[in-house]
């Protein structure tokens, strides 16, 4: 737990430095060094999938990466998502369908549903439920949030 | 002039927050920065019941970087500790302090603080902190926890119980033993939590120098935390100042206030420092508030016609150490009696309710708060009362229910309830469902060995607390507040007491607010969850947020109204009766193109040209106003929920296919929100009934606190719910809008309990513990 690693790695397409302690969690380093504060820290033994952030192209828990681990890597946060406009028709249809009340979990749940619809363009509900079920969320019952990604998954197509 | 268009209210006008929300830009409480802040964490007990002998620091303190090590001793002058602030007659009380004392009373109870530069820090400190305890036995066992010899939760008890109470008739009997049939059972519902997926957080800043206090906190009521602390650590409330930034969801977690989060104050006050405290997920599960664990026995009598004759229901709620503060814990068994057959006309309604102390965490007000009880344990007995006389369960509740117009009424426990509809909302069940066609369809699939069932339950929730209500309590419930101004540019203002936690109060308050005073939806701004910034008030708690939030915002619309037509009207020339507002636009009702003036350019005048209104009394485009009911009681709500399951008998697995429910909030404001809020309940209601259950050993230790090991309900759980409603508006109201934030929860709990009980009935089983999960199924069905 001691000793100062210097990690350097692109976070949304810009080059950045961090000095780290080795026990921190590539979640908090995003949160609290970077100051991006959309990647939510919601169980810290990565069940919940609110700190989910895109590592090298996949969704993987912020929480489970040791920021040690980032070194050379290519980050995308759910700021740099949001920016890039590539999850903009997902965004939109989880705010008209309703697909989030207290915010916590959306992050996560956007960049995990845009990983499925890269890979699966037209999934069934059932195919949804499923690609989302590594996500908590206590507030919808998900069925709009199901609806959302559908919705999105028409629109993309 | 801008035709006229759609009203707001009944309009799914979507949440301007959940634009920020889905681009990561929500302010949670971990995100709230401050310059020179400090991190708190917490040792906690790993003991259920032990004295505290000796703690030792030294090594802690010593570690770099740590700032202070707190025990209890240092917050003593600071905090003199509390009790509920919800009594009740002969309700037994032990005092909560912000650390343990001389002993611990449930494992995650807070013992000691430390202070560090970063959370790390105090975290590596806790584990230097040594303490020595002696053991004392613990207090676990509900049905064993009267027993003479029984361990007692606090040493200086007389017994284990902390509140009982007889509810509505007494016993009787001879009206069961001369019943046509009687139908019983013996219910548990097991412990489980709220888990809002953002964890419990403060950032606390006292400033030594003026003696002010900043605290920011994931809560619900920003006032009645700022009230409490006043209390609690004596401190002038004038120099107190609560913010509640955006929260990551409550259902009621986070209408308490924890020992963790007054340590965490205190600490600030003590060094003189802001310091932050985040809940860690093990400790939310540890130490924010259970719910529900009860052992419940009751009975229906019924009469050859099928009418209901007699009920009697017995809880036993095991409190935990303490009871909740504000609101107790005792209401939760005292819904469960007094509102279980509430819909029904029964001759013969009692119950009794024991509150006990129990070495284990506090049982607090979880979404719904014995509602789900109530509904659960009353439509089971209905439907295995109907299963023994081979009556249709439809038909037997629409024989036995309060008619939808003989209200007002009150229950035989004391319940006023008006407006109620459960008839319409049945019949509209019907409507919606072939019932008769899918038990049809279920008994058809029997044959091929597939064991379905459906199961209704109908239920009445009580939403939408007040101060002068019967539920009153100190410094939590009061009266609420706001404030609407319009500033130069015609927007308007809105700072209201009641808060937003995702489930769209400020959407329906600016809907609400967009048509009484005749604005676009868009110009109207809502502030709230700052105590500084807004009318006092009770925050949102018990379904409130649109009933009393609307209903004030509606009062001061249609006042700010009347006096911009009446400062237009001496502009315009005419008398104020001739003006309307719509869209912003002032216009006479009757009239031509051009008479007419903008709010923005009156609003410009009003504040910067007020030479060009006639001398005199100076127009206010801001007024406050405030409200408390003048109805006798919450405001009673009802509906029935439906669901269709599937039981594995080989595993013991329930599959939920499908579920509705038809509700009845009297007037919409926003059907969107609505629906979603009635989804997300039923999901909860659903983990209540087939997943969630924080599981404790007999020595008061915690099996399964990580969310790998509680079960919530994951979106390949849950099926599609299908939600309707039937509209009887509040007639004591004018927006007519009823609390529509825990119906959800409170119907699916037993609606889920009944279809799983007609899937196994024919199997000749029977489940009446919750959660229903596969191990519990199959000794249900005789297969362990």
């Amino acid at each position: 737990m001691s000793g100062i690693h210097t990690i350097k790695f692109r976070l949304n397409g810009r080059a950045v430095a961090k000095h780290v302690e080795p026990r921190t969690s590539a979640a908090d380093m995003i949160r609290h060094e970077s100051g991006l504060t959309g990647t939510h820290v919601g169980c810290e033994h990565g069940v919940c999938g609110a700190c989910s952030i895109v590592l090298d192209g996949a969704v993987v828990r912020g929480c489970l990466v040791f920021a040690v681990q980032l070194d050379g890597a290519e980050v995308e946060t759910i700021e740099g998502a949001s920016d890039s406009g590539r999850i903009a028709a997902l965004q939109a249809a989880f705010v008209d369908r309703n697909a989030l009340q207290c915010g916590f979990c959306t992050p996560g749940m956007l960049l995990t549903a845009a990983e499925l619809l890269s890979r699966e363009p037209n999934p069934s509900r059932e195919k949804i439920r499923e690609a989302l079920s590594g996500n908590i969320c206590r507030c919808t019952g998900y069925e709009a949030i199901v609806d959302a990604v559908a919705a999105a998954a028409k629109v993309k197509r | 002039m801008t035709s006229a268009t759609t009203k707001a209210i009944g309009s799914s006008h979507r949440r301007g927050d959940a634009k920020l929300f889905v681009g990561g830009r929500g302010t949670y409480i971990d995100d709230v920065a401050m310059p020179g802040v400090l991190h708190v964490a917490f040792l906690r007990s790993p003991h259920a019941h032990a004295s505290i002998v000796a703690i030792r620091t030294a090594d802690a303190d010593a570690l770099p970087g740590v700032v202070r090590v707190v025990t209890a001793a240092d917050l003593a002058p600071l905090c003199k500790g509390w009790q509920t602030s919800q009594t009740y007659p002969g309700y037994v009380l032990r005092t909560q302090y912000p650390l343990a004392t001389d002993r611990v009373v449930f494992v995650g109870q807070a013992v000691v603080a430390v202070v560090a530069e970063s959370r790390a820090l105090a975290e590596d400190a806790v584990e230097l902190v040594e303490i020595d305890w002696e053991l004392l036995p613990p207090a676990c066992d509900l049905e064993g926890a009267m027993a003479p010899d029984a361990a007692r939760a606090h040493p200086d008890l007389a017994g284990n119980l902390a509140y009982q109470a007889e509810v509505g008739d007494p016993e009787n009997r001879a009206l069961f033993d001369e019943a046509a049939c009687v139908v019983e059972a013996a219910f548990r519902f097991n412990r489980q939590t709220v888990m809002p997926m953002e964890t419990r957080g403060v950032v606390a800043s006292y400033l030594p120098g003026d003696g002010s206090l900043s605290v920011y906190q994931s809560h619900t009521a920003p006032h009645q935390l700022r009230s409490l602390y006043a209390t609690h650590l004596g401190l002038d409330e004038g120099r107190i100042r609560v913010i509640c930034p955006h929260v990551g969801g409550s259902f009621g977690a986070k209408i308490h206030l924890y020992s963790d989060e007054v340590a965490t104050v205190a600490i600030s006050r003590l060094i003189g420092r802001p310091v932050k405290y985040i809940a860690d997920r093990m400790e939310a599960l540890l130490a924010d508030i259970h719910a529900r664990e009860q052992i419940v026995t009751a009975k229906l009598a019924l009469d050859e016609e099928g009418r209901f004759v007699a009920w009697r229901a017995e809880t036993r709620l095991a409190m935990g150490a303490f009871s909740t503060h504000p609101g107790s814990s005792v209401q939760e068994a005292d819904e469960a009696v007094r509102l279980a057959m509430a819909p029904y006309r029964v001759r013969h309604v009692g119950g009794r309710l024991e509150v006990v102390f129990q070495n284990k965490n506090i049982v607090g007000q979880y979404r719904g708060v014995g509602h789900p009880i109530a509904a659960a344990i009353g439509e089971h007995l209905i439907e295995k009362a109907a299963a023994a006389m081979g009556f249709d369960p439809v038909a037997l509740r629409l024989a036995n229910y309060v008619a939808d117009d003989a209200y007002p009424v009150k229950t035989r426990t004391g319940i006023d309830l008006d407006a109620l509809s459960h008839q319409a909302c049945l019949r509209r069940l019907g409507e919606i469902i072939d019932i008769p066609a899918l038990r049809a369809e279920n008994e058809r699939l029997r044959g091929e060995g597939i064991h379905r069932g459906f199961g209704i339950a109908c239920f009445i929730e009580r939403t939408a607390t007040n101060a002068p209500s019967n539920a009153h309590i100190r410094k939590a419930t009061a009266q609420d507040g706001i404030t609407l101004s319009v500033d130069p540019s015609g927007a308007v203002r809105c700072a209201i007491s009641v808060t937003d936690q995702g489930q769209g109060t400020h959407t329906v308050v600016a809907q609400v607010i967009a048509d009484e005073l005749g604005v676009p939806f868009d110009r109207v701004r809502i502030v709230s969850g700052d105590s500084q910034a807004t009318p006092y008030g009770s925050g949102v708690r018990a379904s409130r947020g649109t009933a009393v939030g609307g209903e004030l915002a509606l009062h001061a619309s249609r006042e700010l109204r009347a006096v911009i037509l009446e400062a237009a009207a001496q502009l315009l020339q005419t008398v104020a009766e001739r003006l309307s507002m719509t869209d912003g636009m002032i216009a006479p009702a009757d009239s031509e193109q051009g008479n007419g003036i903008s709010l923005a350019d009156l609003a410009e005048i009003v504040h910067f040209k007020p030479q060009l209104l006639p001398r005199g009394a100076q127009v206010s485009l801001s007024l406050s106003r405030h409200l408390g009911h003048d109805w006798p009681a919450l405001v009673p709500t009802n509906g029935v929920q439906a669901s269709l399951v599937e039981v594995d008998v080989r595993t013991g697995a329930v599959r939920l296919l499908r579920h509705w429910a038809v509700d009845d909030f009297g007037t919409i404001v926003n059907p969107l929100l609505v629906a979603e809020q009635v989804r997300g309940g039923i999901a909860q209601g659903i983990g209540q009934a087939l997943f969630e259950e924080l599981v404790y050993d007999a020595g008061g230790q915690v099996q399964n606190a990580s969310l790998a090991d509680y079960l919530v309900p994951l979106a390949s759980d849950l099926p599609d719910m299908v939600i309707d409603h039937v509209e009887t508006p509040w007639p004591h109201s004018v927006l007519g809008a009823k609390g529509a934030g825990e119906a959800g929860t409170t119907g699916a709990v037993g609606a889920v309990l009944n279809a799983v009980n007609d899937a196994i009935r024919p199997l000749g089983a029977s489940i009446t513990e919750l959660p229903m999960t596969p191990e519990r199924m199959l000794a249900a069905l005789n297969r362990l």
